[in-house]
């Protein structure tokens, strides 16, 4: 697979870019997490330097990025100042719960986006049709975030569901079905909102990928040989117009993500977007870093992901 | 080519035939209440004799295709009837329907945006066939083979993609898989347009020998009037959605009555002497 090698090797040539100018826009933010400790009397400015030179920021960026690649060539992500802990098992935690999140809304809102996509294209210009696009103006204009305080608001005032964090208090007393259930219920809010901020997008392709390929020619034939309405739908039209929307759903993968990041520090998920933030705001370098590539491995993967697909499901992508 | 048209029998009862068929497009603008209607058929009368090539030509927008469509029963009308083999088709529900449809299949100008890009030869022409369970399994291979070498297609070439194919070779397809069904009735819906003269020539000489051997009746769409001028059968004008001028071509050809068919005519004589003006221009 000649295709699928190149797309590896620009992965990883793409991660090599994104570290490189992670560090490079962190060096060019003033002051570092230490400086804060320097306005502190009770510290001798001998303590903070000693801490610079035994975190290695004495060190000039080339110097700081080179060993940086080398300690996470063996698996070493580098130190948290904040958290005291080493960045490799802060970021897996919080990446396992991002990957939960996300992986879940993209699966839901590609659930509904194809059947409603077909749908719709089928019956072009009838109610159905113009009430779906009306609606799915509507949540495009919306900006995300309006929508997810609109629906924490109704949460918090019909307390029908858990309105942040993860997980209840006294989650591990609970049995294992129980704290299934629990975690279903906190995922229920920041899913919706996810689902309901990428929906109307990947509806409104869906469609309109399916009008270009009903007018094709191909598909007169076959109604022309007596095909059924879903064999035609599903079996012929969509396949047809599948390939946009297979590096559109690796796509999505990315934008969910960016997304999500957004929602989980509104609704308070312990993912890589609250960690982030605050990684950032204390300068915590090392954490930022980590998160930004753990963030753009989960995007490559997503898009990866799609070329795979391209090339199992289109038989052309392979001939070539 | 070898191509006589004089020795067809007469008219007998008509394979299929139109009455009144109308069929009017609506546009509506999104910020007005203007209406744009559009004429593409208005009072058709046709009659398609069996085992004869009628020709239908006239200029792009004259609704050619519609009138395709409505006989192909992909669309349709808004008043009027067609009659085939003697019954009222165009009210059809869906059962009817589904015992009509293979016995008229249409061929269309565009051969690539007729065969699923996603098919192989072999899928693409066992499609109806498998719709219709006609066969299953091996038998639609073989099936689809045998159509692929009555085509003159190597039936080597029963797992290749469309786009592996030549121009002519997909049009070669596209008619294996429209016999498939052994129809009665194939619309050809400018088929031959898009192809080099040789080519053309070909599939010519191809459509005219399954006439024979399937018994067919052809309804061509064309633009190409030489060339309607040597096959046709009958010939039938259209413009505007109407049908302004039928008979032989020799009669058509020689004496048009109607003024749009000589407007075609000579326009078409036009574009020949300007061409033969530029080719000699060119090599002077």
């Amino acid at each position: 697979m000649k295709y699928l090698e190149r797309r590896v090797i620009h992965g990883i040539l793409l991660l090599l870019g994104v570290s490189v100018l992670c560090f490079l826009f962190s060096d060019l933010a003033p002051g570092s997490f230490f400086d804060e400790m320097k306005l502190n009397p009770q510290i001798s400015s001998e303590t903070v330097a000693a801490l610079r030179s035994q975190y290695g920021l004495d060190q000039s960026l080339p110097v700081r990025y080179g060993r940086w690649v080398k300690s996470v060539a063996r698996g070493d992500w580098g130190y948290s100042f904040a958290y005291n802990a080493p960045v490799r098992s802060l970021l897996i935690v919080r990446a396992r719960n991002t990957l939960l999140l996300t992986s879940l809304a993209t699966l839901l809102a590609w659930m509904i986006a194809i059947p409603l996509g077909v749908w719709t294209a089928s019956r072009r210009g009838r109610w159905e049709d113009r009430l779906t696009m009306a609606g799915t103006s509507f949540f495009l204009a919306v900006p995300e975030l309006v929508v997810a305080l609109g629906f924490l608001f109704w949460v918090v005032r019909t307390r029908a569901l858990p309105a942040g964090g993860m997980v209840s208090v006294g989650f591990d007393n609970l049995g294992s079905w129980a704290k299934l259930g629990d975690l279903a219920a906190h995922l229920v809010v920041p899913v919706t909102i996810l689902v309901l901020a990428s929906l109307p997008i990947l509806v409104r392709h869906v469609r309109a990928g399916m009008l270009g390929v009903l007018k094709a020619p191909f598909i007169q034939a076959a109604r022309g040989h007596g095909i059924g309405r879903l064999t035609l739908l599903f079996r012929f039209a969509l396949p047809a117009a599948a390939n946009p929307l297979i590096s559109l759903f690796g796509l999505s993968i990315a934008g969910l993500l960016s997304g999500s990041l957004l929602v989980e520090v509104i609704m308070g998920w312990p993912g890589l977007g609250p960690l982030l933030l605050e990684a950032s705001v204390s300068r915590d370098i090392y954490v930022v870093v980590g998160a930004v590539m753990a963030s753009a491995l989960f995007m490559l993967m997503g898009s990866f992901l799609a070329d795979v697909m391209l090339v199992l499901l289109d038989p052309r992508v392979r001939v070539e | 080519m070898g191509i006589e048209s004089a020795a067809k029998p007469e008219v007998k009862a008509a394979l299929m035939r139109t009455r009144g068929l109308s069929k009017q497009f609506v546009q509506r603008s999104p910020f007005s209440r203007k209406k744009f209607v559009i004429d593409a058929l208005v009072d058709v009368d046709l009659e398609l004799a069996p085992g004869c090539l009628t020709a239908l030509v006239g200029e792009s927008g004259s609704g050619k295709s519609t009138l395709a469509s409505c006989l192909a029963l992909l669309e349709k009308p808004d008043r009027g009837g067609i009659w085939f083999e003697g019954n009222e088709i165009s009210r059809c529900d869906a059962e009817e329907l589904a015992t009509l449809r293979p016995k008229i299949q249409m061929v269309f100008q565009d051969s690539a945006g007729a065969l699923n890009p996603r098919f192989s030869a072999g899928q693409i022409i066992a499609e109806p066939l498998e719709i219709q369970g006609r066969a299953t399994g091996r038998n639609l291979r073989l099936r689809a083979c045998e159509l692929m070498e009555e085509v003159g297609l190597s039936p080597d070439w029963v797992d290749r993609r469309p786009s592996q194919f030549s121009g002519g070779q997909r049009q070669r397809l596209a008619i294996a898989r429209a016999i498939a069904l052994q129809p009665a009735f194939l619309i050809l819906d400018e088929s031959l347009s898009g192809l080099d003269l040789s080519t053309q020539a070909q599939i010519l000489n191809l459509l005219l020998d399954l006439q024979t051997t399937h018994a067919l009746t052809y309804l061509l769409i064309s633009h190409d009037l030489s060339l309607v001028g040597q096959v046709a059968d009958f010939v039938a004008v259209m413009q505007q959605g109407r049908i302004v001028e039928q008979g032989t071509p020799q009669k058509i050809f020689a004496h048009p009555e109607h003024p749009h068919t000589r407007d075609l005519l000579n326009s078409c004589r036009v574009i020949e002497s300007a061409f033969r003006t530029a080719q000699a221009g060119g090599r002077s």
